[in-house]
């Protein structure tokens, strides 16, 4: 199938975001506090585990419980939670917490990874970069792309997908920069009016960078709804015509005949002439 | 269990603050409050306006008050066997509020004998700017509220309440990161803002309220509300843009 670029048409507007969710490698999701990124992280995983695909979700932010809330039993038994949230830092003590802090929780989650399609989500992205170096995330994730080869020597598997969901006013320019120059995709959420849209910039290998802007929603049962074009500017209120300021003046803003000749045939100051 | 936060840009959101602490009291809830900005007295008489006794309540058991004004003096002229709350005043890097945390866990933790005396527990906290100002960095602070949610919020299901400040000031890189952080993680935040043509004697700013749904997908909805609001000695005013009744 050839992909087309930046189509504009309702079938290649839907080819893009399936594009996106057929990819491989890392997908940034970036959300904002107004347009939260969550449930669209939450439908691509139901989308990956419907698919057959195992997912890994490494959870930070939310509990397990409240992830797997709106997933039904098909999904949650696809869905391994490594779960970051409770105990990160392990101040509990209790031993419950993961070896090697956020950074070991984020290299098992990427080793855990069996035979077959698998979808890693991490929830989140920015969690990770503001307690980790930036180089060490970056490392763990090239390292993704790399070692999901068969052991024995036999063909490779099909690369590990990565789902990271990034906020996007956390962040300098730097590991910014430094994400996007590993993903090969990045859908960034925003929207106008309580409509969401997404912002869709595919790399693929060979070609030129895409770009594509859709209004989504997420229906109640984490399924995503594509709504087709670029979302629309608000249509100005049919009922209140716009209003002229230059009416019910208690002044007179026009000049009469008079004034204008008098006003056309004054000299400017800084005008030379004769004169002067 | 729910993280709302409370933040205010060119006035003072405290009435914020003293609206909440009444309201749970009232509502028979266990009460933390972590009061670093002002002393038990000033929130006492506060209270009283709105028609709670904090004495009463720390009395009775029902509020737990870290008074940090005059506890972080403690931390200096007393030789504790465990850690001070407020001990990373004392200690030059420190690196984490966990004895916070510890000292909020120990204040809300159900009681043993599984008799439940007060509805869910509450941590309210005036306010998370002022530990950046004295020393911690952002990302300490967002693990306290980390660990303070998944154990309040989370594991008891009771809410947190808390106040940070929005200077504005886009290089303030720290409380930027702080705000946005705890933006991402709340289900409801209220945002306290002076009129951007300055004070006013009749409308004292603008309240915008804003809903999120950390993983719940929204339906179409209003999500946020804009209110004018004024405050009276006893109570709040709100009313909606333009329609203060001294405009009108």
């Amino acid at each position: 199938v050839t992909p087309s670029e930046g189509a504009s048409g309702g079938p290649g507007r839907e080819w893009e975001m399936e594009s996106v969710l057929a990819l491989r490698g890392l997908v940034l999701l970036r959300d904002s506090v107004e347009w939260e990124g969550r449930s669209l992280l939450k439908a691509l995983v139901k989308k990956a585990a419907l698919g057959g695909e195992q997912v890994h979700v490494l959870g930070c932010e939310v509990s397990e419980e409240e992830f797997r809330e709106g997933f039904d039993s098909r999904v949650n038994s696809r869905l391994v939670y490594h779960d970051l949230f409770r105990d990160p830092l392990n101040w509990s003590q209790t031993g419950e917490a993961p070896p090697g802090g956020p950074l070991g929780a984020l290299q098992v989650t990427c080793k855990r990874a069996g035979p077959g399609p698998v979808t890693v989500a991490l929830d989140s992205l920015s969690w990770l970069l503001l307690r980790l170096p930036c180089a060490a995330i970056c490392q763990a994730l090239c390292a993704l792309g790399r070692q999901h080869a068969r052991p024995g020597g036999g063909p490779a598997g099909e690369p590990v997908r990565v789902l990271g969901l990034l906020h996007g006013e956390l962040h300098g320019p730097g590991p910014r920069g430094a994400l996007s120059s590993l993903a090969q995709a990045e859908v960034t959420l925003s929207g106008t009016g309580g409509q969401a849209s997404a912002h869709i910039l595919c790399r693929r290998p060979r070609q030129r960078p895409s770009h594509e802007t859709l209004c989504f929603s997420i229906l109640p049962d984490l399924s995503l709804d594509l709504q087709g074009g670029p979302p629309l500017e608000p249509h100005p209120d049919p009922h209140r015509p716009p209003v002229d300021p230059t009416t019910h003046l208690t002044f007179n803003l026009h000049l009469s005949k008079r004034e204008r000749e008098a006003k056309d045939s004054l000299t400017l100051p800084f005008q030379f002439s004769s004169e002067k | 269990g729910k993280l709302t936060l409370l933040c205010d840009a060119n006035t003072d959101g405290s009435f914020l603050v003293h609206h909440f602490l009444s309201f749970y009291l009232k509502a028979n809830c266990k009460v933390c409050f972590v009061a670093l900005i002002q002393s038990f007295s000033h929130y006492n008489i506060v209270g009283q306006k709105l028609g709670v006794s904090l004495t009463a309540a720390r009395e009775c058991g029902q509020l737990v008050f870290l008074e940090g004004l005059k506890s972080s003096v403690d931390v200096f002229f007393r030789t504790q066997a465990e850690p001070h709350p407020l001990q990373f005043l004392r200690s030059a890097n420190a690196e984490n509020l966990q004895p916070l945390y510890e000292f909020v866990r120990e204040a809300l933790k159900p009681a043993d004998d599984g008799e439940a005396a007060w509805r869910c527990p509450v941590l309210l906290v005036d306010d998370l700017s002022v530990l950046l100002s004295l020393g911690m960095g952002a990302v300490a602070v967002l693990d306290f509220i980390h660990y303070c949610r998944a154990t309040v919020c989370w594991e008891w299901k009771g809410n947190i309440v808390a106040l940070v400040h929005d200077s504005g000031d886009t290089e303030d890189e720290e409380n930027n990161i702080l705000l946005n952080g705890l933006s991402h993680q709340s289900h409801l935040i209220l945002q306290a803002e002076g009129l951007a043509t300055g004070f006013c004697r009749d409308v004292h700013g603008q309240l915008r309220i804003l809903w999120r749904t950390p993983s719940q997908p929204t339906a179409q909805r209003d999500r946020s509300l804009t209110y004018q609001y004024k405050i009276q000695d006893k109570s709040v005013s709100f009313f909606a843009k333009g329609m203060s009744p001294a405009v009108l």
